[in-house]
């Protein structure tokens, strides 16, 4: 009795096309798909691939698979509403979200934000960068073959997750920072235990980790010449962030347009030499160290005082301060059902999230809700050059180059 | 300037070169919250971005952003944010247009365009002229519609769910478990350009002009006052009086 068999679609899909004979043998193109569901493909992401062979010919990226309309519902959100959205962009690095969100909506509102708020920000800005790299650097040596650093770089973002929880209550999407400065204040033990972990458990987990890859053979046989960007290359495709660094131009938004506390404290900018993955991974562990050093200086420097602007027409007042005022609790009430009004513009704020440049471009016809919030992500560029990128590599490379790039689908799709 | 947003300091007399250099194509200029956002005509987009990106050092497109304004003649507008990384500056630059006219591409001044105008296209519909792939980017796979039109519901029409009997994903019209609901909760005070839900029923006449205000009685009126309600009695007394005859 003959069986049959039916071939999946997905995964494994493999099709001959553009058929050329060489003697006997029929030798083509194979097309096969990458994902949507591939373990190194960092979410939802398709890839169209043709090969010859080994040897990468084309790649077609599909993005969208987790679009979620982010930007049509924030249309119909008050401002205070749409700020937890964007924990839900880029949900390794929540708070670099909200940064630029609530940046652009102070910008509109001309406010200004208390100098421990602004500190408060940076600090919360640069652990969170921490954060994000300490997964982006596990997962891209997992794929290109090592096991150990990510578990133990896995505890450090763990550490930083807890950070986050004490400060907002929520480990992930804290919607911590709000327009006018940020949600409540922190206490005075978590700081100390920040700093504390800064410079112990830190360096000396994330040196060990390191000291495993950096200097591996195999880790540079996967990784050094591999998707060589040019300095041209990579402003001609928008790149930005560790992206743009690695191909050797110092370009870091946090330096050349400081916003919140930036501006007062010293850290380095680290640029590759080749523009190659290597470079691109060495930036971000060098990163990991600036912002250590960022986080020390903001805890040092940190004044006393008010953690979000007193302006009561946008900022709600706390508890306590509505039990003994009846225009705290007017004001309470207002704010958080009408919300407050935006006076009618259009700006486009970005800043330096831990992958590149994530702007905001926001337009306000003065009601109290934003008319257009377009979300500019990081992603969207990066992954356009793949093409580019991948062109001429062998297939396990890929996962390299993706690696390399930094990619989470919440913020490429919205 | 108080906030503490990215700090952009402009070049001396930029407006002026730019404005020098673009001559007819630039149509308005304007300068608010310390940016410089400028509009050219549709048509001559490719060439004033070639313009700034050659001239004045725009090496980066950061960003195409689309934005619908139904009531205006040309609903679509659209933002290209550019970034020079050498001067440190930013830029956007504004075309108009409709569902109708094309917008030129811009995918050879800078490559990072194709994937930014494809998501303009599939969000708005807007049309690029020689853009060789302008495919859908976000949305389903043969989705129909363009949803961040301000006249696409916020529901969308179609929704998709995995049915056990057909054994794969169909998609149905969707249906609201209740209506979609959307407060206003702006203050009716500050400007509320809409008639209250109830007040339609009641067309509301042209309110009566303010009452003149009356002259105070003078002081010798006094007793004609007090014997007002006597005479309001009159017309009370005389109903029951009516009432009767008719019994």
């Amino acid at each position: 009795m003959a069986e049959t068999f039916d071939i999946p679609t997905g995964y494994a899909e493999l099709t001959p096309d553009s058929a050329n004979s060489a003697g006997d043998k029929t030798i083509g193109n194979f097309t096969i798909n990458f994902g949507p569901q591939h373990p190194a493909a960092h979410g939802v992401l398709r890839m169209v691939m043709e090969l010859d062979g080994e040897i990468i010919e084309r790649v077609d990226p599909h993005v969208g698979l987790l679009h979620r309309g982010t930007e049509k519902l924030i249309e119909y959100k008050t401002y205070l509403q749409a700020l937890p959205y964007f924990d839900r962009l880029d949900y390794c690095s929540p708070l670099g979200m909200e940064h630029s969100y609530v940046l652009a909506v102070e910008k509109l509102l001309d406010l200004e934000v208390p100098l421990r708020a602004q500190y408060l920000r940076v600090l919360f800005a640069e652990l969170t960068r921490i954060c994000n790299h300490m997964l982006n650097i596990g997962a891209h040596v997992m794929d290109v073959g090592a096991m150990t650093p990510n578990l133990w770089v896995f505890e450090l973002r763990e550490d930083c997750l807890n950070f986050f929880e004490r400060a907002s209550g929520a480990r992930m999407h804290s919607a911590w920072f709000r327009p006018g400065g940020v949600h409540q204040d922190v206490p005075l033990k978590l700081l100390t235990d920040i700093g504390e972990w800064c410079e112990t458990r830190l360096p000396k987990l994330f040196g060990d980790a390191m000291s495993l890859v950096v200097d591996n053979r195999i880790f540079k046989q996967r990784n050094v010449d591999i998707a060589t960007v040019s300095k041209a290359d990579a402003l001609a495709w928008g790149f930005s962030g560790p992206m743009i660094r690695g191909s050797g131009i110092a370009w870091d938004l946090r330096k050349s347009q400081p916003y919140d506390a930036y501006a007062r404290v010293d850290f380095d900018v680290p640029v590759g030499t080749r523009g190659d993955c290597y470079d691109r991974f060495m930036v971000r562990v060098e990163e990991v160290y600036q912002s250590a050093r960022i986080i020390k200086q903001c805890l040092n420097d940190m004044p006393e005082g008010p953690v979000a602007s007193l302006d009561r027409k946008v900022v709600p007042p706390k508890r306590g301060e509505m039990k003994m005022s009846m225009e705290a609790l007017i004001h309470h009430f207002k704010l958080y059902t009408e919300g407050f009004h935006v006076p009618a513009g259009e700006v486009y704020v970005a800043t330096e999230s831990p992958k590149g440049e994530f702007g905001v471009y926001l337009v306000s016809d003065g009601s109290n809700k934003p008319y257009r919030c377009k979300i500019r992500p990081t992603a969207f560029s990066h992954l356009q050059a793949m093409d580019f990128m991948a062109k001429g590599h062998m297939l396990a490379d890929v996962t390299a180059i993706l690696g390399a790039m930094d990619i989470v689908f919440g913020e490429c799709d919205r | 300037m108080a906030h503490n947003a990215p700090a952009i300091c402009h070049p001396d007399g930029l407006t002026q070169r730019i404005s020098k250099a673009l001559g007819k194509q630039l149509l308005a200029l304007r300068e608010a919250h310390d940016e410089l956002h400028i509009i050219v005509a549709r048509t001559s987009i490719a060439d004033v971005l070639m313009q700034l990106r050659d001239d004045f050092a725009y090496q980066q497109l950061m960003e195409i952003a689309g934005a619908d304004y139904p009531e205006r003649a040309e609903r679509f507008d659209i933002a290209y944010c550019l970034l020079s990384v050498t001067a440190n500056h930013r830029l956007t630059v504004h075309v108009t247009t409709d569902a109708d006219h094309a917008v030129p591409s811009v995918c050879a001044v800078y490559p990072s365009a194709g994937w930014l105008e494809r998501e303009v296209f599939d969000l708005y519909g807007v049309i690029f002229d020689g853009h060789g792939d302008l495919r859908r980017i976000l949305t389903d796979y043969g989705f129909a519609g363009h949803p961040l039109r301000k006249d696409f519901p916020l529901t969308g029409y179609v929704e998709l769910r995995y049915s056990e009997a057909e054994k794969r994903v169909v998609y149905e019209p969707v249906s609201l478990a209740q209506d979609f609901r959307s407060f206003d909760f702006m203050s009716p005070w500050e400007g509320a350009q809409y008639v209250l839900p109830g007040d339609e029923k009641a067309p509301v006449p042209p309110a009566p002009p303010a009452p003149a205000p009356q002259a105070p009685p003078p002081a010798a009126d006094k007793p004609a006052k007090a014997a007002r309600p006597k005479s309001a009695a009159k017309p009370k007394a005389a109903k029951p009086a009516a009432k009767k005859t008719k019994g």
